[in-house]
């Protein structure tokens, strides 16, 4: 767990190949995905929405990847921490918010999924279900299709590491490998299954190691650290676009939250790993790292932080406004043309 | 017309249809060199391994990357070797390709066919001649269709081929070699959601599919011996089943029998039986009856066993015999 990964110095930005732009627009998507999440979770332990599910610690490695991926060709198929991932590829804090509120403009499905269940066919996000590991197998043919093409579009799915115990995951990772389909499995790995531990998940002493068995490289990376994060992803999707085959990453996060406003994680988990996870937010962290390459000064960061906070008021707002889908609704969009 | 097998026409409309549509695959176990039951014999040879795919052996694997496939424009026709081991799959079916269109709000849905071979009399065994069509005909989202006579199989693949929503099309291991039909050369469609009646009558109505519309048939014809007609109706979709020509058809008998190979609780011929009673309870003139399997697990292997599960003509004789005379 968090003990085992070893903190390494965060790259400097030329070693990425990343300008100003891009590492202060990471750093911005990850305070908006931080302020988001934790606006929904309010809205959620305040009654006024129902259900709400985090991705707090998870955002370096979420940055990362979609900034690994070429937006105008690359399909991304996610679960459903994935928030920090959504916002770098472009979908808008008033989507969010009218998902989160089950609006009827709610851009995911139009209020009949729970929150956090994204879905935007212009930004090639699939829709994804709650049963966990499914949307490995519709990236394995997304996948293929693009490669039947002769496309050079890549694959970016993710799961979280409860979910690599799914037979789904040895379905998905066999198919891509024996057709060299170009996928990236990225497996944001917190440790926990709700309140079941990795060693009860599993006896491999890394996800990584698994990628031997389909004969793929498997990277473990720290999944807190964003340019480490983001130098790992960028080789298996170009990798993956050469033609070369899908690629496993550990990517090993932390959760800093309870699985979802249901859970009381205070029945399981120990207050000591807790503060380990917490001692590994990746926010502050990637805010260190710009202030001394010169990139943030302390002001920048105030500024931004209120821009931010505007940002998540005015969605809030915005799908407070709007209404719920009308009952009339029920029955649309179940079958073509109805 | 040329008159074929069930099986040579669910080859040859395949076929026709990869050579006029590009983005259709077949993918399955075993499909490349042909399929278990010769179902897909020549078209790795027409179309490549590319459009052909011999899949590894993982049903929840082939409907899952199908299902991606046709998220990117791809028409998979995915083929499950036999029903009895579509399980594996039934969460890519029914919580994924099913619910797509409707959980996303219509951002996404899955045009993809899944073949399934299915049934028994063919000394299979339990797990290699079940009935599964019950599971899948509860499940909104979906289309499941069940074509007995070739010239339907053709017209009913090809309406499926084309639909934008994902279809299970069941084809009877028993009738792939054992039924032949007329079917024209030309690209008919038999629409989704019709059922059809193929043999008029006026003294009961029987409701069908499968190999046990041809059982059904063989009946009515020794019962008009008897000078009593049986309608024979063809639901040939399962779901949504086409509730008008249901109802019309109690109507005009005014008694029912529904005949199904799948064991009888929760099978078929509970929902036939509802809607009837339901919305045409005042048309009968007898109470709905009906033969099926037994409610045991599957078709046990041994020849008098076999024989005691399947649904005969004699057995559906003998059930309108006793319906005519209520």
């Amino acid at each position: 767990m968090a003990d085992t990964v070893q903190t390494r110095p965060l790259a400097a930005p030329t070693e990425v190949g990343l300008g100003r732009e891009e590492l202060l627009g990471m750093y911005r998507t990850m305070l908006l995905a931080r302020a988001l999440g934790q606006r929904m979770w309010l809205l959620a332990r305040t009654g006024k929405t129902h259900f709400a599910v985090s991705g707090d610690g998870h955002e370096a490695v979420q940055v990362a990847a979609a900034q690994a991926l070429d937006r105008t060709q690359d399909w991304c198929i996610p679960f459903y921490r994935d928030l920090a991932m959504m916002l770098h590829l472009g979908i808008t804090a008033r989507d969010v918010m009218l998902d989160d509120m089950a609006r009827a403009e709610a851009p995911f499905g139009r209020g009949r999924q729970l929150p956090a269940h994204w879905s935007a066919r212009r930004l090639r996000i699939v829709s994804g279900s709650s049963p966990v590991t499914t949307q490995l197998l519709h990236a394995a043919g997304v996948a293929l299709a693009s490669k039947l093409r002769g496309e050079t579009a890549v694959t970016l799915t993710t799961c979280g590491d409860g979910a690599t115990s799914e037979g789904d995951f040895h379905e998905a990772l066999n198919f891509a490998s024996v057709h060299r389909l170009p996928v990236v499995f990225v497996v944001e790995n917190n440790g926990w299954a709700i309140s079941v531990p990795r060693h009860k998940q599993m006896a491999v002493a890394s996800i990584a190691e698994r990628a031997a068995g389909y004969a793929m490289p498997g990277v473990t990376v720290d999944g807190t650290d964003l340019l480490e994060s983001y130098k790992v992803i960028k080789e298996a999707v170009d990798r993956a676009r050469a033609g070369e085959g899908p690629t496993l990453i550990d990517a090993q996060v932390v959760r800093l939250v309870p699985h979802s406003t249901n859970d009381d994680e205070r029945r399981y988990r120990p207050a000591e790993e807790l503060a380990d996870a917490k001692a590994r937010d990746p926010l502050p962290r990637y805010r260190a790292h710009l202030v001394a390459q010169r990139l943030l000064t302390e002001a920048d960061d105030t500024e931004l932080k209120q821009e931010v906070a505007q940002v998540v008021d005015d969605a809030t707002d915005f799908a407070e406004r709007s209404s719920y889908p009308d009952p009339s609704e029920i029955a649309t969009h179940l079958y073509a043309g109805r | 017309m040329a008159v074929k097998t069930m099986v040579q026409t669910i080859r040859d409309t395949l076929y026709g249809e990869m050579e006029r549509d590009p983005n259709i695959i077949v993918m399955g176990e075993d499909v490349g060199m042909g399929g278990v039951f010769r179902a897909t014999d020549g078209l790795r040879a027409a179309f490549g391994e590319e459009r052909v795919i011999d899949t590894p052996l993982a049903e929840s694997g082939i409907v899952g990357v199908a299902i991606g496939a046709s998220l990117n424009g791809l028409r998979p026709v995915a083929e499950i070797q036999f029903a009895d081991f579509i399980l594996p799959a039934f969460n890519q079916i029914v919580n994924e390709a099913a619910k797509m269109r409707y959980r996303s709000g219509g951002d996404f849905w899955c045009p993809l066919v899944i073949r399934v071979p299915y049934g028994g009399n063919i000394k299979g065994g339990i797990y290699h001649s079940q009935s599964v069509e019950a599971y899948f005909a509860h499940v909104p989202g979906l289309t499941v269709v069940a074509p007995a006579f070739p010239y339907d199989a053709a017209g009913l693949l090809r309406a499926a081929i084309r639909a934008e929503d994902p279809v299970l099309f069941l084809e009877h291991k028993f009738t792939y070699n054992a039924i032949r039909g007329e079917v024209p050369a030309d690209d008919h469609l038999v629409p989704i959601g019709q059922a059809e009646v193929k043999r008029p009558g006026k003294n009961l109505s029987v409701f069908t599919y499968g190999l046990m519309l041809h059982y059904s048939l063989r009946a009515a014809e020794d019962l008009a011996k008897e000078g009593l007609e049986a309608e024979v109706v063809d639901l040939r979709t399962l779901l949504p089943l086409d509730k008008e020509t249901i109802l019309a058809s109690a109507r005009k008998t005014g008694k029912v029998l529904i005949v199904h190979e799948d064991s009888k609780t929760g099978g078929l011929g509970a929902e036939v039986s509802a809607i009837i009673a339901e919305e045409g309870f005042e048309y009968l003139d007898a109470p709905i009856k009906r033969v099926t399997g037994p409610d045991v697990p599957a078709v046990p292997y041994a020849p008098p066993l076999e024989e005691a599960f399947m649904p005969s003509p004699e057995k559906v004789l003998h059930a309108m015999r006793e319906l005519a005379a209520y």
